[in-house]
């Protein structure tokens, strides 16, 4: 049976013109933030992971509060077990692929053969002594997600994992995403634009929209 | 070559490698700190760090002087005139165009790359050592090697400071000055050659460095 997780978000992040509100608490395996680009899924996102600090608001994972503007809390990135894995991947063009997989194991006391079972879920063999910049735009994201399974977060965030894939190879990555779901039992917040995408891999969804959140509820709710 | 001729290019080389190395620590430091933090002072630092590139070397050497002279704050060390003061006098003529090479290079440092090592729980020094340095390493190297072929060409300062004893503080460019003053043409030309030689491959590194 895989884990649940419970999230509590409510915060207010500015940007500019742009303002980004939500006020949400779910429980899920897997939750997809759906909406079109621009909606402030990536916002929030990087609120979550504290790579981006909102005006006000509080951030709760898991029961642990890693931001809380009232009490004056804001965990540092470090510490907040927080697994991103952007849009671009972001892998370090000056390690190699093992380096890039490897580089959370030190700090946080991973198990040393989480590389090997890790990079055996996402069939990273061959590519484990590539440089990076020798890899597609799918071999990048398993390698993301890899990078940020080994350093063993308690919640796991993807920006369109498939956003830079070609669209003969998407299929081939969504696998992926549903394996580390089942076999890691990792929970995950799944940005996506495309409602197959989220109801494959999510069971739930937070439909955003110019920075509101416009319905919420289970996956069926999605446009098929 | 002859073997003083040899003395001096090896003595100039190692104390120019030496104050290069000694340079590097504070300078790598002071350009991260100029690329990455926002301090009242800021503009004091980025300026007190550029002086020595704009001051006459001979001013910067008679700042030294008084600085670490016998009667200077610094004077109990007894740098001057040894060999010491050559690297003092290098180092400190080095360190703007360290720190001028390598601050861009920290400044060209995706900060999402530095976030990406927190997020993985790297600490702030372990980010620095693992990311932030490797990814501005050229720019540093290039620095380096600027600040190098700087130290290798140092005179105004180092005339101040250490004099020009044979054997013991006579640097390329003193041993050329003395040289031409005293009518000693084939000694001055054999120097000469030695000195554009060295900064020539110094500088040619620190540009391809820099470029690709």
């Amino acid at each position: 049976m895989s884990m649940s997780l419970s999230v509590r978000l409510q915060l207010t992040l500015r940007q500019g013109e742009f303002t980004l509100t939500v006020d949400e608490a779910f429980e899920a395996r897997v939750l997809a933030l759906y909406g079109p680009s621009g909606a402030g899924k990536t916002s929030l996102l990087e609120a979550i992971a504290g790579w981006r600090e909102p005006q006000a608001g509080k951030i709760a994972v898991g029961g642990r509060l890693l931001y809380a503007s009232a009490r004056g809390i804001n965990v540092p990135v470090a510490r907040r077990g927080v697994g991103y894995v952007p849009q671009d991947g972001l892998l370090f063009p000056h390690l190699t692929v093992r380096g890039n997989v490897a580089y959370g194991l030190p700090t946080t006391g991973a198990r040393p053969d989480a590389v090997d079972r890790v990079s055996a879920i996402l069939d990273l063999g061959e590519l484990v002594e590539r440089p990076v910049s020798t890899l597609s735009g799918g071999e990048r994201q398993r390698v993301a997600l890899a990078r940020a399974l080994v350093a063993s977060p308690a919640i796991l965030l993807l920006d369109e994992p498939l956003g830079g894939v070609d669209a003969a190879r998407r299929q081939r990555i969504l696998p992926y995403v549903s394996r580390v779901r089942d076999e890691l039992n990792v929970p995950m917040i799944y940005v996506t634009h495309q409602a197959h995408e989220a109801r494959a891999v999510a069971d739930q969804v937070l439909m955003l929209d110019e920075g509101r959140v416009v319905n919420r509820g289970s996956v069926d709710l999605l446009p098929s | 070559m002859t073997a003083e001729l040899l003395q001096v290019t090896g003595f100039t080389l190692g104390v120019a490698l030496v104050a290069t190395l000694g340079v590097l620590g504070p300078g790598v430091l002071c350009a991260w700190i100029l690329a990455r933090r926002e301090f009242p002072g800021k503009t004091l630092l980025e300026t007190a760090v550029l002086l020595p590139l704009v001051m006459p070397p001979v001013a910067t050497g008679l700042l030294l002087l008084w600085a670490f002279g016998a009667r200077g704050p610094f004077g109990g060390l007894g740098v001057i005139f040894t060999w010491r003061a050559v690297v003092l006098a290098m180092a400190v003529m080095g360190l703007p165009l360290l720190v001028r090479t390598a601050r861009p290079a920290f400044e060209q440092v995706p900060r999402r790359y530095e976030l990406m090592a927190a997020s993985l729980g790297a600490s702030p020094r372990r980010v620095f050592w693992t990311v932030t340095l490797p990814l501005a390493g050229r720019g540093v190297v290039a620095g380096a090697l600027l600040a190098f072929s700087r130290a290798l060409g140092e005179f105004g300062a180092t005339i101040m400071i250490a004099g020009s004893i044979p054997g013991r503080t006579l640097t390329l460019p003193v041993a050329i000055f003395t040289a031409a003053e005293t009518g000693q043409d084939g000694r001055a030309a054999a120097l000469l050659g030695i000195s554009i030689a060295l900064a020539f491959s110094a500088a040619w590194i620190s540009n391809r460095l820099v470029r690709d």
